[in-house]
């Protein structure tokens, strides 16, 4: 099989239950909490740290495979391995770096191999640079160029952007982007960072205590998490317990459209059909920020009919051009409706803490999940 | 000024070096990157000479490499005289009293490397070879200079032990150190004067050398 796939078990000392495979080209994320087992999961790969149990195996090559006792050493590995802190030998030059990972090449082609991935990560001129010499951005384009040097058959980026300032992130967000189309490789990038992960990653696998809870497009993790737990790990603050009321056609706006009727704290919702939960089923239901629209004071809004809901203003939260509204549910409801609005749309509406305020959800945007554990 | 005992005495501390250096070099490393049981007991042995009086030392070995121990035999039948009183044994004597000062600053200088700095060499795709002699070695080397300095200089200063196992017979065991005594039991207080200063003199050019080489790497690595 072309590609990368990992599967890795252990219980203890740090609790690994994770799988995923990642195509040549292709780049995963690995998301989760500090602490959710990313970074030894990229360990386990590129063979820095033995798991109790599990196969890890590259274009059809295995590397690990606990069972039968397979466990390349990781300088037999073809990995390619940028650290969080980047680990730049101090006594190199940012050339000696680079070419410190071609003992595979000859000895005679190391030179100008190791010239060019420097000027392909924009560092020509700074090849006689000791790490101590360098920019926190130019030591993680050091850090990239030497596990391209080895000619890698996987790319493994922990936490790479972390300890550079924000322009110089987005520089190298761009960088990465343009090089994983100059590589065909599986690229896996350990990111705790949602933004960073969805606008990088073509897949996303997200991670609790070394288990993969969820892989899939950026798009559907954060719109229709798999579970509650999901949810929140994506910081989709709005997941609220229901019960499933039954299914049906609604004909809104002569448009016949198949609902799955839940209810929710004494209030009837219509979602998005979901065949696979049944009338009296309890369940969980998420909905994302684009999918809450609040009713305006001057015109009625996109889809005001569906699922209206009021609540009154509990907090209203400016950050940068938006306000971020908590709309307290009344009684019943223990945390609030989260949403978020331009400024200029709040304040010509009055959107203010205390004031009332109706919503619609849309029942597209509205996902049903399995009961968060406790309840249902 | 006794210069064949001056002789002597850089002599044995070259040679306790020489001897040391993988020692420590490999004692150092496997203390700072492995975990085994008895690791705790093992440090406390090493570092054993540290604490213990020079003459209770010096009585051990003089018992442990003497006539009666199968050491001290083994040695006269392949060499044909003791061990003890001979400048082999005080060879021996003096790495064994130095393990301390070799190790330790090795150890050291192994553990102050990061683990993420040994992992990427590993995947660089270097051997575990390669990796020591590219990346551990060069980063750990201002400890293996400090304890390569220390021991050299503690052997030039050590008394209480080579008097122990070596006693003090001309060209053989009488270092510096010992032939100053000699020279103050003599009351020849002016060639005491003259070993005590040139012993000054070699002590401090070994430790001023090393902590300026210790700077100029310091410096180079950032």
């Amino acid at each position: 099989m072309r590609g990368l796939s990992v599967a890795l078990a252990q219980d203890a000392p740090i609790p690994l239950a994770a799988g995923f495979a990642c195509a040549p080209g292709e780049v995963l994320a690995l998301v989760g909490p500090s602490g959710s087992g990313k970074s030894t999961i990229l360990k386990c790969i590129a063979g820095v740290y033995r798991p109790g149990a599990g196969t890890v195996a590259v274009d059809g090559e295995t590397w690990f495979d606990a069972a039968r006792g397979i466990d390349l050493a990781p300088h037999a590995r073809a990995a390619g391995m940028v650290f969080q802190s980047y680990a730049l030998f101090p006594h190199m030059t940012a050339l000696g770096n680079v070419a410190a990972a071609m003992d595979h090449a000859p000895r005679a082609e190391r030179d100008e191999r190791a010239r060019r991935l420097l000027d392909l990560v924009h560092l020509a001129g700074l090849e006689e640079r000791r790490p101590a010499e360098l920019s926190g951005g130019q030591q993680q384009r050091v850090a990239v160029a030497r596990a391209l040097a080895r000619d890698p058959k996987v790319l493994l980026l922990d936490e790479p952007f972390s300890s550079v300032d924000k322009a110089t992130r987005q520089r190298l967000y761009v960088e990465i982007a343009a090089l994983r189309r100059a590589f065909s490789m599986p690229v896996v990038l350990v990111t705790h960072d949602l933004d960073e992960a969805a606008m990088l990653a073509d897949r996303l696998a997200v991670l609790h205590r070394g288990r993969t809870l969820q892989a899939g497009t950026p798009e559907e993790v954060t719109t229709k998490p798999d579970s509650a737990e999901v949810a929140r790990l994506v910081n989709l603050r709005n997941v609220f317990a229901g019960r499933v009321a039954g299914h049906a056609e609604a004909d809104a706006a002569g448009e016949a459209r198949a609902l799955t009727l839940v209810d929710w704290n004494g209030r009837r919702l219509e979602c998005a059909r979901n065949p696979a939960f049944k009338p009296g089923d309890a369940c969980a239901w998420v909905i994302p920020d684009g999918f809450v629209v609040p009713h305006r004071r001057d015109r009625p809004s996109r889809g005001e009919r569906e699922n209206p809901v009021r609540g009154t203003i509990a907090a209203a939260l400016a950050i940068g051009p938006n306000v971020q509204i908590a709309l307290d549910l009344g009684p019943g409801e223990a945390h609030p409706l989260h949403f978020s609005l331009p400024a200029h749309v709040a304040r010509r509406n009055g959107f203010a803490p205390g004031a009332e305020a109706t919503v619609s959800l849309l029942a597209e945007g509205i996902h049903l999940m399995p009961p968060a554990r406790g309840e249902g | 000024m006794d210069w064949t005992a001056l002789r002597l005495s850089i002599e044995l501390g070259a040679l306790t070096v020489l001897f040391l250096l993988p020692v420590g070099i490999l004692a150092g490393r496997a203390l700072a990157y492995r975990d085994f049981p008895g690791k705790g007991l093992v440090e406390a042995l090493i570092a054993l000479p540290l604490v213990l009086p020079p003459t209770v030392l010096g009585f051990y070995l003089l018992v442990a490499l003497g006539a009666a121990s199968p050491l001290g035999q083994a040695w006269q039948a392949a060499v044909g005289r003791p061990l003890v009183f001979s400048f082999e044994g005080l060879v021996l004597a003096s790495v064994l009293f130095n393990l301390p000062f070799a190790i330790q600053p090795m150890q050291r200088g192994f553990e102050a490397i990061p683990a993420e700095l040994r992992a990427a060499a590993a995947c660089c795709g270097m051997t575990p070879w390669r990796a020591f002699a590219r990346v551990e070695l060069p980063l750990a080397w201002p400890g293996v200079l400090t304890a390569m300095v220390l021991s050299f200089a503690h052997t030039m200063g050590e008394f209480g032990i080579v008097l122990m196992v070596g006693g003090s017979v001309p060209g053989e065991t009488r270092t510096a150190a010992i032939a100053i005594y000699d020279r103050v039991q003599a009351f020849d207080d002016a060639a005491a004067g003259r070993m005590s200063a040139a012993l000054l003199a070699v002590s401090l050019a070994a430790i001023a050398l090393s902590y300026a080489f210790s700077r100029r790497i310091g410096r180079r690595l950032g």
